[in-house]
């Protein structure tokens, strides 16, 4: 996976002094954090679900292999065919593969993460191939040479008048003078556009969010029925999806989706969700000729039995993104993954390497939320410490840290070392901060008093020494 | 010597007090309002000499060794005391011991110290949980006529599920009015070493933290945690505002008349 992580420390401090970055994350915050608080509050059984989704994505992890092959098995059955790629070269050149074999000119796209982190719509343009995003959200980005910034919501840092000036210079077929101050009419307009790309597509690309081993299916949920259009309308349909996607049975899939669109919009169900099951049949009334499905590993199958194993459970709701504070302040695209906030903090370095994605794991305070809210119940902030670790043991970490970590845990195992060392730090600090309570600039810790002040130790000699003494002031 | 060994009383509760590293450093008021606190709660309380830091530093850094040998450190401090329990006022150090420290020390060569640490684990609280929950004691008689809000620290509330406990105590100080801030479960920004390694993250959410708090009207902020509120505090005074942030234990123990965090010494 293509990441530029290694450049988050100086993309966050961009990000957090754009205004008009920030004004789209504060009305994100508050959006979605609501909707997700009133659909949960509304559902007694939220926490049980909880535990079911897990326990079904456990049982599934498990098992993976059973049920991968399972669901070949009936997507073959039902005139299908299944392409298995190991990373993101083979399942682009699988999906290019089978564009060429139809002579594909131009695919529509649905909205799909799997596709944008192995980089499929840079592979299709590089083969002559033209691929149209039909997200209006995704078609925004792909208009802006942009990777999404969220994951369910891909242009979410993209504000209305932006999208308008977009809209006016590629549509070039409109009226100059229409108005595009509505988010209706913007709407209106590229539906107009991707209509008539609908028709003339050869190939529709679609995501999963789940994929059904009883049956074979590829469930996908859209709030915009452009999915449905996608894999309807050309004559073939290929559906790109994780190997982590699949489920056992259509009861365990009813299950996730009743948690997936409350915890993502506060929906208690998206707009729009389709199962597809193999090509058109004889008597159907539309549907592909042709369906494919391309199961991408891309490094998951490493995390089986890995620290990591339950990061594979997550479906893509995006609700720890949405809760994330550090999300909140710099917004996806300082993340330099496809994937941000705690989610792609933990699966980054997964799917590319500590090395590349360490600053992800380590941009976090701990605070718990994502975890909280998170409707697998991922222990993400143990995952992100996890990294950590993993940076530690192969000495990743830069030396000035290093050494002040020696330094800490060799007094902190030597109480008269600690005492010693607490009491010259309280006077140095005293005496830098004079006859003030606190300290304005640190020569040491500077990045501290950089955008606040230190507190000053109270005077009269730390807490030890002076209950020690008996003197309490 | 220290007061609570002339009043011994050898049926009340015997508590360690984990003073916590930074409270030891920066705010010794606040632990002495924790001892006071848990006197007049009927606790004999002990506060032993060898105990440090809980080892966070090392834990949340990811140097695993460590915070094991920090967490062994910890454990003879704190049970060379034969308590009943160990109490420290602060939400993440509790929870860095009642939730890690079994972890951590589980493959300790040591074959006594895995359960050396789970029986620490179990007896030790943060302080308003332990007064109200372990003791179910309410009795405060503090007064300060102050309209105040409380900061509810991530790892208090989302790792111990502290949050009724600390208003149950503020709801006995007389005179004192508790106001909500809007995003209650928001975090400030500390995360310890984060602060330093993301300064301008660290930064842009305490300054959203204290506009948050200064929307309330409150002029004071309480919370339970020395880290989240030296955070809080140094962003109140940089940008120059009148709101004053405490320790909870100060409030409660009617220890006020020093000045607030931060302030300057001669202030009052
Ligand atoms: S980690 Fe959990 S909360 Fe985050 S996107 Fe995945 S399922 Fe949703």
């Amino acid at each position: 996976m293509h990441v530029t992580s290694r450049e988050f420390g100086s993309n966050a401090r961009a990000a957090v002094a754009d205004a008009n970055l920030r004004q789209s994350l504060a009305t994100m915050k508050t959006g979605f954090r609501a909707r997700r608080a009133e659909a949960v509050a509304a559902l007694p059984e939220f926490e049980a679900l909880r535990d079911a989704g897990k326990a079904i994505k456990d049982h599934t992890l498990t098992h993976l292999d059973h049920y991968l092959e399972r669901f070949e098995a009936k997507v073959t059955e039902s005139g299908g065919h299944v392409h298995w790629a190991g990373d993101a070269e083979a399942a682009c050149r699988t999906v290019i593969g089978i564009c060429r074999a139809h002579g594909a000119r131009l695919v529509t796209k649905g909205k799909s993460m799997v596709t944008e982190e192995i980089g499929l719509n840079a592979a299709l343009e590089k083969n002559d191939i033209d691929s149209v995003e039909t997200d209006l959200g995704e078609y925004i980005i792909q208009l802006r040479k942009e990777q999404p910034s969220h994951i369910i919501a891909p242009a979410i840092h993209v504000r209305k008048a932006e999208v308008a000036d977009l809209f006016r210079e590629h549509h070039l077929e409109f009226d100059a003078g229409r108005p595009l101050d509505e988010p209706r009419a913007l709407l209106d307009e590229a539906r107009t556009v991707l209509r008539e790309r609908f028709l003339s597509a050869d190939v529709g690309i679609t995501g999963a969010n789940m994929l059904v081993a009883e049956t074979g299916s590829a469930v996908i949920v859209t709030n915009e029925g452009n999915a449905d259009l996608t894999q309807l309308l050309p004559r073939v349909h290929v559906v790109v999806a994780s190997i982590d996607k699949v489920v056992p049975a259509l009861d365990d899939a009813a299950t996730i989706l009743r948690l997936l669109a409350r915890s993502a919009t506060g929906q208690v169900m998206s707009t729009y969700t389709t199962l597809a099951t193999g090509p058109r049949r004889a008597d159907d009334a539309d549907g592909p000729e042709h369906f494919h499905v391309v199961l991408v590993d891309n490094g998951r199958s490493r995390l089986l039995g890995s620290p990591f194993q339950d990061v594979l459970r997550c479906i893509r709701c995006a609700a720890c993104i949405n809760h994330c504070p550090i999300y909140g302040a710099v917004g996806g695209h300082a993340y330099g993954s496809v994937y941000p906030g705690p989610i792609g903090s933990v699966l980054t370095p997964a799917l590319s390497s500590v090395e590349e994605a360490g600053s992800l794991p380590n941009a976090s305070t701990l605070c718990g939320r994502c975890e909280a809210v998170c409707p697998m119940k991922i222990p993400l902030p143990r995952m992100l410490r996890q990294w950590r670790e993993e940076e530690v043991d192969r000495n990743l970490t830069p030396e000035s840290a290093r050494q002040a970590l020696g330094l800490w845990a060799f007094a902190a195992r030597r109480p008269a070392v600690y005492r010693f060392g607490t009491a010259m730090a309280g006077r140095l600090l005293r005496l830098m901060a004079g006859r003030r309570g606190r300290v304005r600039r640190l020569p040491f810790a500077g990045a501290w008093t950089r955008v606040r002040d230190l507190p000053a130790p109270e005077p009269g000699g730390s807490f030890m020494s002076r209950y020690k003494s008996g003197k309490e002031q | 010597m220290p007061p609570a060994a002339e009043t011994a009383d050898t049926t009340a509760p015997h508590v360690a007090l984990f003073v916590t590293c930074l409270a030891d450093l920066f705010r010794p008021s606040a632990a002495f309002a924790a001892l006071r606190l848990l006197e007049q709660a009927g606790c004999r309380v002990t506060v032993p000499p060898r105990q440090t830091c809980c080892g966070q530093p090392a834990f949340t850094s990811g140097d695993r060794d460590a915070a094991r040998d920090q967490a062994q450190h910890m454990v003879e401090a704190l049970e060379a005391e034969m308590v009943d329990y160990v109490v420290a006022p602060s939400g993440s150090c509790a929870s860095h011991i009642r939730n890690h420290y079994p972890a951590l020390l589980r493959t300790h060569p040591d074959p006594e110290m895995p359960k050396r640490a789970r029986h620490l684990a179990r007896k030790t609280y943060e302080l308003t949980a332990f007064l109200v929950d372990v003791l179910g004691w309410t009795d405060v008689t503090a007064r300060l006529d102050a309209t105040v809000t409380y900061h509810d620290t991530c790892s208090g509330l989302r790792e111990l599920g502290i949050h009724a406990q600390p208003r149950a105590l503020l709801a006995k100080v007389q005179g004192l009015e508790l106001r909500e801030v809007s995003a209650p479960e928001e975090c400030c920004g500390f995360g310890g070493a984060f602060a330093v390694k993301y300064p301008d993250i660290s930064g842009s959410m305490v300054s959203d933290k204290v506009k948050d708090i200064e929307a309330t009207g409150a002029s004071l902020v309480l919370g339970g945690d020395m880290g989240c509120l030296l955070n809080i505090a140094g962003m109140l005074k940089r940008q120059g505002s009148t709101v004053q942030a405490r320790h909870v234990a100060e409030v409660l123990a009617g220890a006020t008349d020093g000045p607030a965090i931060g302030e300057d010494p001669d202030s009052r």
